[in-house]
C-alpha cells in the first residue's frame, strides 16, 4: 500500500484543516457553551437549537446554503468583501469557516454538559477565596472541565476528519487548498479506482484511531469527589 | 402476449392488476427532469409502474455490483453500461444511447459570455468551474475542449471543480465562479438559455457525450423494463429529451 | 457574655422567591461568635448568603466593621469581600491537593492584609499531616477542617459558616467542635455561624438570632435570648439556658468540681479543668424541678434557692414552662400543669430548684 503525492497532499491538508478548525472552535465554543450552561435567558433555548442545527441538516445542503451565503450574491460574500477578505469558496479559510459552522455542536454541547455539571459550588467557593471570575475560569473551571475539553477536541477533530459533504460543496477540489482526504478517498471510489481508495481509507481510519486512542489513554480520569 | 395489446389501454388499464409490472431504475442526476416527465408519460400510456433512483453513475455502478435491486441503469456516460456488460451484470444487448448532452460554457451574468467563447482567451476571471475530468463525463468533454483550444494549461490554476455537474452548475449559478462548463440541460429551458449568457460548445471540440442506458441482468424478465427500453427510443420520449437540451 | 456595645454588624435585606420571603433587619455585634438558628427554610443559609454577596438582595444595606459591603446601587461583589465562607460539603477543589487547596485564597490576598498564616490555620485545624493528600483520599472530617483552614488561611475579617456539621456523623462532629471552640478562643474573628443543631449553638455561640419563615424572632446574648419563655417550643426537648462559670473548687475524693456563676454554684463531673477556668454549663429545662421547701435525703447534689418569675405554655397541654431567677441568672424548668396546680406555683414565689443533670461544654 503505497500513497501518490497527493493523497499526501491531501491528508497534509486535512490534518492542518482539523486541527486549525478544533482550535478555534474551542476557542470560540467556550463562551457560548458557558453561556449557555449559565444562562436563564429567555434566548437560551432558541441560540441551543441554532447551535444543534448542523446535526440536523445533511452536510450537502449545509454547504449549499454556506455556498450561497458566502457568494458573491450573498450577505456573507459581501460582508467578507467588504473587509477586505475577498470571497471564501474554494478557499483554505472559506473550509475553516465551513468546518467552524459543521462541527460547532460537536464541541459546544460537550463543553456545555461538562460547565453545567459542575454547577455553583466551585464558582461560589472560589470567590470566596478571592478569585475573580476570570481567575475562577482559568484556575478551577478549565481543569475541572477537563474531560469535557478532552471530549470536545476529539469530536471536534474526528469529525472535521471526516467531514465531506460541505467540503464537496464549497471547497471546488483544489489540490493542497480544498481537497481534503474524504475527497480525495471519494474521488477514488468514484473514479473506480478501489485499491487507492483502500489504501488511503485504511491509513486515516489507522490514524485517526492512534490519535484518539493516545488521547483518551492520556486523560487518566481524575478524581471527582470533593 | 398478443391479445391485451390489440385492446386500448382502457382495458391495459382494468386488467393492470395482472399484467403491469415495476421497474426499478437508477437514473444520472443530471438526467433527473426529463426523466421524471418521461416517466409520468410512460406510466400512462403503458400501465407500468416506474421507481425511479436519481444519482452519481459511480455509486450506482459500485451498488449494482453489489446486489442493487435496480432493473436498469441509465448512466451519465458510455463506459459505464459498456463495464457493466463486459462484467456480465446485464441483459444481453440491450444496451443503447438514450441522449448525448451538450456542453455550454455558462455565466449567470447576462452578457459575461461571448456567442464564441472568446472570453475564454481574455481570461477577465478569477473562478472557471467544470466538473471532475476523472469522475463526470461533461468534465471530460469541457476538459478536451480547453485541450483543443489550448487554454487547459493556462487556465489550471482558477479551476474549480465540482463532483459531478449538478455541483458545478451550483458553483457558477451562485457566482462563486464567474462561469464554467455546464450541461445544456442544465440552462435551457425551451429551447432558450433561461438566465445569464451561454457559449454553446461546438461539438467537434470533444467527444460526444454519449448517455448509454442498458437492462441489467436482474431485470431479465421484467416486462417493464423492456417496455421502458422501447418508450425511451420512441419519437415521444425523443421529443422530451430534445426539449431539454439533449441531442438524440 | 454581655451583648455588644457597639453593633458592628448591620445586615438589612429583604428578598422573595416563590413561597420565601427573607426581611431581616439586624445589629450584630462585631466579635465573638453568633448562631443563626432556625429550623429548615427558615431562611439562615439565605441571610448568610446574602452577606457573602452570594445572593443578591436588591432592597438591602451590609456594613460590616465600618465597612460598607452592599448599599442601594453599591454592591461588593463575593471576591472583594474580606470574608471567609465554609460550606456546609468541604467543597475543597477536587484537583488541588491540601495544600494548594488552603493556598489557593491565601495567595490572592495581599501579603499586607494577612494576619492568620497559613501554618497558623493549619495548626488550628491539625492538618498537618494531610497537606500532600488530594480531597478523595480525606475523611469526611478531615474535608471539613481543610475547608475551614482554607476559609481562615484568608485572614477573614468576618467567618461565614452554613452548618459546618451538618453533613457529619455524630463522631466526626465531635472531632471538629474543639478545632472550632479553639477557633473561638484563639482568633478574633467575628463569626457568623448557621446551624439547626441546639448543642453546637450553646456549645460555640455568644450570640443568637433565632429565625422562622425568613424572620427574625428573637436576637441577643446567648444566655438571655435561651432563658426567654417564648422560644423553648421552637427548641423542643433541647430549651435550656447556658450559664457562663469558673472553676472554684475541686474534691478528687468524689471527681467532682464546683464551678461558680453569678448567684451560685453548682458541682459537676471534674473534667480536668484548672481552678479559675471558664467554662460554660448547660441546664436543660426538662432536669430542673421544683419544691416549695429544701428537700433533705436526696440524690440530688445541686439544689438553688430561686423565684419563680414567669411561666408559659410548653409544647403539650400537660406542660408548662417555668423561668426562674437564681439571684439574676436565669433558669428554664419544664413542669406538669398538675404540679403548678397542686403546688400553687404563680409568679414572684421562693422555690427551690432540683437540677438533676448539669452538661459542662467547654
Amino acid at each position: 500500500m503505497e500513497l501518490s503525492a497527493a493523497d499526501l497532499a491531501a491528508i497534509r491538508l486535512t490534518l492542518e484543516l482539523a486541527s486549525i478548525t478544533t482550535l478555534l472552535l474551542l476557542v470560540l465554543g467556550t463562551p457560548l457553551a458557558w453561556w449557555l450552561a449559565r444562562t436563564r435567558s429567555r434566548w437560551k433555548g432558541p441560540v441551543a437549537a441554532v447551535v444543534a442545527l448542523p446535526l440536523v441538516l445533511p452536510p450537502t445542503v449545509i454547504g449549499f446554503y454556506l455556498l450561497v451565503s458566502l457568494g458573491p450574491n450573498g450577505y456573507g460574500g459581501q460582508l467578507t468583501q467588504a473587509l477586505g477578505l475577498g470571497l471564501l469558496p474554494f478557499t483554505f479559510a472559506g473550509l475553516v469557516v465551513a468546518s467552524i459552522i459543521y462541527s460547532l455542536p460537536f464541541v459546544v454541547q460537550p463543553l456545555q454538559n461538562a460547565f453545567a455539571a459542575l454547577g455553583d459550588r466551585p464558582l461560589e467557593v472560589a470567590a470566596t477565596l478571592r478569585a475573580s471570575p476570570l481567575d475562577t475560569f482559568f484556575t478551577v473551571i478549565l481543569p475541572l472541565a477537563r474531560p469535557g475539553y478532552l471530549t470536545a477536541t476529539v469530536l471536534g477533530f474526528a469529525h472535521t476528519v471526516g467531514e465531506f459533504g460541505v467540503v464537496l460543496m464549497i471547497g471546488g477540489n483544489i489540490p493542497g487548498q480544498t481537497r481534503v482526504v474524504s475527497v480525495q478517498i471519494y474521488d477514488h471510489v468514484e473514479a473506480m479506482e478501489y485499491a487507492q481508495a483502500h489504501g488511503l481509507a485504511l491509513s486515516m481510519v489507522v490514524f485517526s484511531f492512534l490519535v484518539l486512542w493516545a488521547l483518551y489513554h492520556f486523560n487518566p480520569q481524575g478524581g471527582r469527589r470533593g | 402476449m398478443p391479445f391485451p395489446r390489440l385492446l386500448a389501454p382502457l382495458l391495459l388499464m382494468l386488467s393492470m392488476s395482472v399484467q403491469a409490472e415495476e421497474v426499478s431504475v437508477a437514473v444520472a442526476a443530471n438526467f433527473t427532469a426529463p426523466m421524471q416527465k418521461i416517466t409520468t408519460e410512460f406510466e400512462k400510456d403503458t400501465g407500468h409502474k416506474v421507481q425511479l433512483a436519481f444519482g452519481a453513475t459511480g455509486k450506482f455502478y459500485a451498488q449494482i455490483r453489489n446486489g442493487a435491486p435496480f432493473q436498469m441503469l441509465l448512466s451519465a456516460d458510455d463506459e459505464t453500461p459498456a463495464k457493466l456488460e463486459r462484467e456480465g451484470l446485464t441483459l444481453a444487448g440491450s444496451r443503447f444511447t438514450y441522449a448525448v448532452g451538450s456542453l455550454v460554457l455558462w455565466s449567470a451574468q447576462p452578457g459575461y459570455v461571448d456567442a464564441d467563447g472568446t472570453v475564454l482567451r481574455q481570461g477577465g476571471f478569477k473562478k472557471i468551474a467544470l466538473a471532475n475530468p476523472r469522475l463526470a463525463p461533461y468534465g471530460k468533454a469541457a476538459m478536451e475542449v480547453l485541450a483543443a483550444l489550448g487554454l487547459a494549461d493556462t487556465l489550471a490554476p482558477r479551476f474549480v471543480q465540482g463532483e459531478n455537474i449538478t455541483q458545478t452548475f451550483q458553483f457558477v449559478s451562485t457566482g462563486n465562479a464567474e462561469l464554467g462548463f455546464v450541461a445544456l440541460s442544465q440552462v435551457m429551458q425551451e429551447g432558450r438559455i433561461r438566465t445569464g449568457s451561454a457559449w454553446r460548445v461546438p461539438d467537434r471540440l470533444h467527444t460526444p457525450i454519449r448517455q448509454d442506458a442498458v437492462i441489467l441482468a436482474t431485470g431479465r424478465d421484467n416486462a417493464a423494463a423492456t417496455a421502458l427500453a422501447r418508450y425511451l427510443q420512441g419519437e415521444k420520449a425523443r421529443a422530451i429529451i430534445r426539449a431539454f437540451g439533449y441531442q438524440i | 457574655m454581655t451583648p455588644a456595645t457597639q453593633p458592628s454588624i448591620l445586615a438589612r435585606f429583604r428578598l422573595g422567591y416563590a413561597g420565601f420571603a427573607l426581611h431581616v433587619d439586624l445589629s450584630l455585634p462585631g466579635r465573638g461568635v453568633t448562631a443563626l438558628y432556625g429550623p429548615s427554610g427558615s431562611g439562615k443559609t439565605t441571610l448568610l448568603r446574602c452577606i457573602a454577596g452570594l445572593e443578591r438582595s436588591p432592597d438591602a444595606h451590609l456594613q460590616v466593621n465600618g465597612e460598607v459591603w452592599q448599599d442601594g446601587a453599591r454592591f461588593l461583589p463575593t471576591h472583594r469581600r474580606p470574608l471567609g465562607y465554609v460550606f456546609q460539603e468541604a467543597s475543597l477543589f477536587p484537583h488541588l491537593d491540601v495544600r494548594r487547596n488552603l493556598e489557593y485564597g491565601m495567595r490572592r490576598v495581599p501579603a499586607r492584609e494577612r494576619r492568620v498564616s497559613l501554618e497558623q490555620a493549619i495548626e488550628l485545624l491539625g492538618i498537618g499531616h494531610l497537606l500532600a493528600r488530594r480531597p478523595d483520599r480525606l475523611s469526611g472530617g478531615e474535608r471539613q477542617r481543610v475547608g475551614i483552614a482554607r476559609a481562615l488561611a484568608v485572614s477573614p475579617r468576618l467567618l461565614l459558616m452554613d452548618e459546618p456539621l451538618a453533613a457529619l456523623d455524630l463522631a466526626r462532629r465531635q472531632e471538629i467542635l474543639p478545632y472550632l471552640e479553639r477557633l473561638h478562643d484563639e482568633l478574633e474573628i467575628p463569626v457568623l455561624y448557621v446551624s439547626h443543631a441546639p448543642d453546637e449553638v450553646t456549645r460555640l455561640a455568644d450570640h443568637l438570632v433565632v429565625l422562622e419563615a425568613g424572620r427574625v424572632v428573637a436576637a441577643g446574648a446567648l444566655g438571655d435570648t435561651l432563658a426567654r419563655l417564648d422560644l423553648p417550643i421552637r427548641l423542643g426537648e433541647d430549651a435550656g439556658v447556658v450559664l457562663e462559670a469558673c472553676v472554684l473548687e475541686q474534691d478528687p475524693v468524689w471527681g467532682l468540681a464546683r464551678v461558680a456563676f453569678t448567684g451560685g454554684s453548682l458541682w459537676v463531673r471534674d473534667a480536668g479543668h484548672a481552678l479559675g477556668q471558664a467554662v460554660r454549663v448547660r441546664i436543660l429545662a426538662r432536669d430542673v424541678s421544683l419544691t416549695l421547701t429544701r428537700h433533705e435525703g436526696t440524690s440530688i447534689l445541686n439544689i438553688l434557692p430561686a423565684r419563680l418569675e414567669d411561666m408559659a405554655e410548653d409544647g403539650h397541654p400537660a406542660q408548662v414552662l417555668a423561668r426562674l431567677s437564681v439571684a439574676g441568672s436565669p433558669l428554664l424548668a419544664r413542669l406538669t400543669r398538675r404540679s403548678v396546680h397542686a403546688l400553687g406555683l404563680h409568679a414572684g414565689m421562693p422555690v427551690h430548684a432540683q437540677i438533676k443533670a448539669v452538661a459542662l461544654i467547654g
